[in-house]
């Protein structure tokens, strides 16, 4: 496409019109193109994979449309408690967490030693990526019954186990996400509070601000959608977590990972693929839903940082 | 469920309506313009002269799902039969499981390294008949009624009983049925092996241990109240594996007896009961798949497990080859292998059929979490 026709036969005026037309154009597509590529692999990498799962999940294994796998999913019975189990974990792993994870990062971003910082952001690094099975032997030998942690404890009459508590269970597995939960959230919520400048609280405190004052009106404001948002993401990685959960208790927690492990992966519940599906759907729309809710309260709270 | 029956069924007819016509391929069998993909058995000394000729010439099998080590001696039965007639083994996901042999079947399709052969849970088989190719090895007769397909669509090959494995080391006296693990002494070191809506062993020991409480292969409900019980008290280790096993967590583990010795391996203090209260053995099945890209050697690498040395390899990984009744009494069993099996308990073993399995399946699936988890 040359330009030279388009200028030369256009009239007088209108061509300056289709000038800075073209120049619109050009500023989108200058914007648009670099994002291509990535919008090409959220196709591939996201869309495709959830048209597919949406798909299947309302098909028989013969291929005709049918809402039994939904309905079968809803209607009560170890699928419903399935995702309430793990909407109860992913939430207790990103609550708890979160707090935790925030006052951490915040007493490492007060350190004036940079190379401190740096040991532990390398540190949370490799901890938030520690998962699976090993973790799971790993709380097993420290934790377990027989664990070297039990026992010290055990020596200070603090033995978990004789005080009703288990690692097999809930409560245990949920103290296993936290070995995960909590360096992912000092990552992720580290950049924000470097953004935290110590010439908003001079500020505040030259207008007469107390500490507290700060906090309530600057601090927290400031803070609480990328809090919040790092939360979510909590929730996500909580959400979705399977083999630790499975290694350490073998199935006797109902979480919705789990049991669609036990029907796309098993060697016990075979031919209810579509229904594995379904809840693979409904997995994605509990994180979707999570997600928005982010998006809006995040609108709600960052209102005022808008020019 | 039963609609799923019926399918299995249908396939079932048309496979052998194919069959009349395959027959007639066989026949022809030294022919090179053999299409393996339809035949449906071999006969005589000509008709495997002519199966081994086809599978060289197609050089290389794929398999799914064989583990390299243990479980029943894949790992030694495969270098043999690569030995014997110079065919290559691909073997993908070696620690898959039945359903990822079927996904690995509908996926692959029409794909040079589509599965040519599987060793799936019977009831992978039975729902997924229109996959499988009809095919009867010549010792068709010795494998038992009942543990195979009538038109030879899947037909079973090894198997073995419900086991109680214990660390002498660690348990001063043993159990040996399953009322004995509910003494108090055994605290903390039960397990079975894997998650009972994951794993067959683990859903095998629930239903083990239903035929000890009361229960019977149309009611595998005792078996996880048995289990909820052992959760309350605190005998009960979830998550139990040969890991465990082997690292001290869970110094009892039920499991199948035949892959216990993978325990042994690693300790040697390791001893293996089948329990006197419960008589429970499941047999895994073989298929050959309709679309294998290497139709002759799917065919043969059937005959040669079915054939005595095949047989007898499975023997030698303690697990129990389905000919194992009739090679004793023909006296072509290796019997320095036989004589390591753990005692075979007392009484007839009566098998669930599917419709009992899928009862109980779906049992398993909706009230292990529930029971089990809530007793803790």
């Amino acid at each position: 496409m040359t330009t030279t026709p388009d200028t030369a036969n256009s009239p007088r005026g209108v061509g300056g019109r289709s000038l800075t037309a073209r120049a619109a154009l050009w500023r989108h597509t200058r914007t648009f193109v670099p994002v291509l590529p990535f919008l090409a692999y959220v196709a591939l990498g996201l869309g495709v994979p959830t048209y597919i799962i949406a798909n299947l999940a309302f098909r028989t294994r013969d291929g005709h449309l049918t809402m039994h796998n939904l309905s079968v999913i809803t209607s009560g019975g170890q699928y419903l408690l399935g995702f309430e189990t793990s909407i109860k974990l992913a939430f207790v792993t990103a609550l708890i967490p979160g707090v935790v994870g925030t006052l951490i990062a915040y007493a490492i971003a007060q350190s004036e030693h940079e190379s401190f910082k740096r040991v532990i952001a390398a540190a949370a690094g490799v901890f938030a990526n520690f998962g699976g099975v090993n973790l799971a032997f790993m709380f097993v030998a420290a934790l377990g019954p027989a664990g070297i942690a039990s026992g010290w404890l055990a020596h200070l009459h603090l033995n978990p186990w004789s005080h009703g508590w288990s690692l097999y269970k809930f409560s245990g597995v949920a103290v296993v996400y936290m070995y995960f939960q909590v360096p992912l959230m000092v990552l992720v919520i580290t950049p924000a509070l470097n953004g935290l400048r110590p010439q908003w609280r001079e500020a505040a405190a030259n207008l007469g601000a107390s500490k507290w004052q700060f906090w309530r009106y600057v601090g927290l404001p400031v803070l609480m959608p990328p809090v919040l948002g790092s939360m979510f993401l909590l929730f996500g990685s909580g959400f979705s977590a399977y083999a630790t959960t499975e290694a350490l208790t073998g199935g006797t927690i109902a979480l919705t990972p789990i049991q669609i492990g036990s029907i796309l992966q098993g060697n016990v519940i075979s031919g209810q693929e579509n229904v594995g599906y379904a809840l693979g759907l409904g997995m994605i729309v509990i994180l979707l839903v999570s997600v928005i809710a982010y998006a809006l309260l995040q609108r709600r709270t960052s209102r005022w940082l808008r020019p | 469920m039963l609609n799923k029956l019926k399918v299995a069924t249908a396939a079932g007819v048309l496979g052998s309506l194919a069959m009349g016509l395959t027959i007639v391929g066989s026949s022809a069998g030294a022919s090179s313009m053999t299409n393996w993909s339809t035949v449906q058995s071999v006969s005589g000394t000509k008709g495997m002269a002519a199966l081994v000729a086809a599978a060289k010439a197609e050089g290389s099998i794929n398999v799914i799902t064989l583990p390299l080590q243990g479980w029943a001696n894949y790992g030694v039965i495969m270098k043999d039969f690569t030995k014997k007639y110079g065919i290559k083994i691909n073997d993908e996901n070696p620690n898959g499981s039945s359903q990822d042999e079927i996904t690995a079947v509908i996926n692959d399709k029409g794909r040079a390294a589509a599965p040519d052969v599987l060793d799936v849970g019977t009831s992978y088989a039975v729902e997924n008949a229109k996959l499988l190719a009809p095919y009867k090895v010549q010792t068709w007769n010795a494998i038992p009624t009942g543990t195979k397909s009538p038109t030879g669509r899947w037909f079973d090959d090894y198997g073995g009983y419900v086991s109680i494995g214990c660390d002498t080391a660690k348990v001063k006296v043993c159990p040996t049925s399953f009322a004995q693990l509910t003494n108090p002494m055994y605290k903390n070191q039960v397990g079975i092996n894997g998650d009972p809506t994951q794993a067959s062993a683990a859903f095998s020991a629930v239903f083990a241990a239903s035929l000890a409480n009361g229960g019977s292969l149309n009611n595998i409900e005792p078996g996880i109240k048995f289990f909820a019980s052992l959760n309350k008290s605190g005998n009960f280790v979830p998550g139990g594996s040969a890991a465990t096993a082997v690292a001290g967590t869970t110094p009892i583990l039920i499991w199948w007896d035949y892959l216990q010795n993978g325990i042994q391996a690693n300790l040697k203090t390791w001893k293996v009961i089948i329990p006197t209260d419960a008589n429970y053995a499941a047999y895994y099945s073989q298929a050959i798949t309709a679309d294998a890209p290497h139709p002759a050697a799917a065919r043969l690498w059937e005959e040669y497990l079915y054939s005595t040395v095949g047989q007898n390899l499975f023997l030698q990984g303690y697990a129990r080859p389905i000919e194992l009744a009739s090679m004793i009494k023909a006296g072509t069993v290796n019997k320095t292998w036989l004589k390591l099996l753990p005692a075979s308990p007392k009484g007839v073993t009566t098998y669930p059929t599917l419709p009992q399995l899928a009862k109980a399946k779906a049992t398993v699936a909706a009230n292990w979490a529930s029971e089990v988890g809530a007793a803790g």
